[in-house]
């Protein structure tokens, strides 16, 4: 059982076993898999408990109920396997500042949190504006052959390399 | 195909939390819960992002493809536009590279450990999620429908049997695939 403690796999396996994981959504629960709209989601409950049942008149959570469902389950168990693996290589720790960041930007938390919450934003923003993510285009669409994914996906390289370039060439 | 245990919601809860699991695993064990990894993509200097993306790719749409053709599965293509799609994926862009992390890949990095994806990340993914919601009526007519696809998939585009564009489509990005690693990227 060595493969389970160990640090990395090859990508090709990680990535074959997410072709086989998406095999056995499509069989057992008719869905692709997918992460971005469970956010919508989430934000919807969020609004709700501070605002009331109003916020279920708004045309876009009529569309995505603010609820529990199937893709929301999905991050959460990500959130889980990701961690059991992390544990079992010894992989988890608690930390602010990754060292890409910090080799560029300094070690300060409060900065790299500033503008993790600033792409996030970004990020959630244009994963609902493009209707997916990386996992609902950009593997389930993709795989799909749909026009929309393989569009979304290049769209989300081409913005993430230049934006990548312009604040690690540029700025930082 | 079975459509009892599709429509069993407390069974598809636990499925999502198992598939979601078994998903959060591979993306750790693959490397790509680390901000430096996906950086290193944009970056272009570390192709694990890729590499991980388009074997994934290649083995689900045999996979799928062939499910579809025994009847065990059905494809749920999403529409699109070029003022959906194309807009918000080059915003999603700007978002995944400043973040360092994208929806699915920060629950693993939250799983990880990185609190900069908890703290910053998720509240950031969650506000932006609800901005759009606010605006979505406005934008729907404004700028989502503009240039609609008439139709969701390539093989439907090219009025072909989804088998002409799966096989080729494979072979493409497999002989990609030994490129870069011939390239030693």
């Amino acid at each position: 059982m060595e493969w389970l403690t160990m640090t990395r796999w090859s990508p090709y396996a990680a990535g074959i076993g997410i072709g086989i994981l998406s095999w056995l959504t499509f069989v057992l629960s008719d869905k692709p898999i997918g992460c971005s709209t469970a956010f919508a989601r989430t934000s919807g409950m969020i609004e709700r408990l501070l605002r009331g049942n109003k916020v279920l008149e708004k045309a876009y959570y009529k569309e995505f109920a603010p609820r529990i469902d199937w893709e929301w389950m999905l991050v959460f168990g990500i959130v889980l396997g990701a961690f059991t693996s992390a544990k079992l290589s010894g992989q988890f720790k608690l930390d602010w500042v990754p060292s890409v960041w910090a080799a560029a930007f300094g070690p300060q938390p409060l900065t790299r949190v500033v503008v993790a919450l600033l792409g996030g934003i970004l990020l959630g923003f244009g994963a609902r504006w493009a209707g997916g993510c990386t996992s609902g285009h950009g593997i389930s669409g993709t795989l799909q052959l749909a026009v929309s994914s393989w569009l979304a996906a290049i769209c989300f390289f081409i913005g993430g390399i230049a934006a990548a370039f312009f604040i690690f060439r540029v700025l930082g | 195909m079975l459509t009892k245990l599709h429509t069993n919601k407390g069974s598809q809860l636990v499925l999502g939390l198992a598939a979601g699991f078994a998903f959060g695993f591979l993306l750790e064990k693959g490397g790509v819960a680390r901000y430096d990894v996906i950086v290193g993509q944009l970056l272009l200097y570390d192709f694990t992002v890729v590499k991980i993306m388009l074997s994934a790719v290649v083995t689900g749409m045999l996979g799928v493809h062939l499910l579809r053709s025994l009847g065990l599965a059905r494809l749920h293509p999403k529409p699109g536009s070029w003022g959906s799609t194309a807009v918000g994926g080059l915003i999603f862009g700007l978002g995944f590279a400043t973040l360092g992390y994208c929806p699915g890949t920060i629950a693993a990095a939250v799983g990880q450990g990185w609190l900069d994806a908890l703290a910053g990340g998720l509240a950031g993914i969650l506000i932006g999620a609800g901005i759009f919601a606010a605006m979505y009526p406005r934008l729907r007519t404004a700028v989502l429908a503009k240039g609609e696809f008439k139709v969701k998939t390539f093989p439907e585009l090219l009025k072909v049997d989804p088998w002409v564009i799966v096989v080729p489509a494979a072979g493409l990005l497999i002989a990609f695939l030994y490129w870069m690693e011939s390239r030693g990227l």
